[in-house]
């Protein structure tokens, strides 16, 4: 009996309870998944796809692939990390689709050795937040991950962003964890060096 | 430790996932080397400003309408 209870007191995660009642066709139950990670699936198709109705379009295609594949849905994951798992790929079927006859992947233009080597030393103003107007800031922050590559991108978003774990992301998104580890380490010195632009403390000179 | 070698463990040091001995070896190189003291900074407040501001906010009323959009689809499958 014991053993049958320790195995049984695994907590279920209030997400699966959800999956459950709406493979049975309980629609609310499936609502009120939607309603928490519309926003995420939204901000991730955003980064992935940088086209307002693209994101939008993901946001309804991947709720709806993943209420038809619920059945699917094995349980050994979260409902979350499997959920991000068919935005990513929606979110890549439409970029390519926009841009027609170049293969889209988020393994693209990975291959360079831009931030590999922090070069701007320069230490940041100590509250650099306080120099810009919060939509100049949102901007700024926009204009600098947009200039990532996707691959790069992506992981940092998931990663940095969404809070996933480093194995959640590597199931999210295929790739192994060594190569999620080393795309995070260049997407934050990438953007690391591209923000110091903008933030570097303009009373005091670069580190010599 | 040089800094490549630092730079190699950066990111387990942000997330905290390095071992106290790797801990001190880091924080070492740290008291001799204020380029990598800047890097750290900067990369973690990097991470922080990014984590703090809404950048791809998804308004209300768009949210309603893809909502509605997709249950009424779900509830015809």
């Amino acid at each position: 009996m014991s053993t049958i209870q320790t195995q049984g007191t695994e907590e279920i995660h209030p997400d699966v309870l959800l999956v459950n009642r709406a493979r049975e066709g309980d629609v609310e139950a499936f609502e009120k998944l939607v309603r928490q990670y519309d926003r995420q699936v939204f901000r991730i198709a955003q980064h992935i796809t940088q086209n307002r109705e693209d994101a939008e379009d993901v946001v309804q295609d991947a709720f709806l692939k993943a209420y038809e594949k619920l059945d699917q849905f094995q349980g050994n994951s979260k409902f979350y990390t499997w959920l991000v798992r068919i935005a990513v790929n929606e979110s890549l079927m439409r970029l390519r689709k926009r841009r027609t006859g170049r293969m889209v992947s988020i393994d693209e233009d990975v291959e360079t050795d831009e931030g590999s080597m922090p070069r701007d030393l320069a230490d940041w103003a100590p509250d650099p937040e306080q120099m810009y107007e919060q939509s100049e800031m949102a901007e700024i922050l926009r204009k600098t991950i947009q200039g990532l590559p996707p691959g790069f991108r992506v992981v940092f978003v998931l990663r940095d962003v969404e809070g996933l774990s480093t194995e959640e992301t590597a199931e999210s998104l295929g790739l192994s964890i060594p190569a999620v580890k080393s795309r995070l380490l260049r997407a934050r010195l990438q953007l690391r060096e591209r923000l110091s632009r903008y933030f570097r403390d303009r009373n005091k000179d670069g580190v010599k | 430790m040089t800094c490549s070698e630092f730079l190699a463990h950066l990111d387990d040091l942000i997330d905290d996932q390095v071992t106290v001995p790797m801990r001190t070896e880091l924080e070492e190189h740290l008291r001799g080397c204020e380029h990598c003291v800047v890097t750290l900074n900067t990369t973690r407040k990097t991470i922080e400003i990014y984590r703090k501001h809404e950048i791809y906010e998804l308004p209300n009323e768009l949210r309603e309408r893809l909502q509605k959009a997709i249950l009424a689809k779900c509830k015809k499958c």
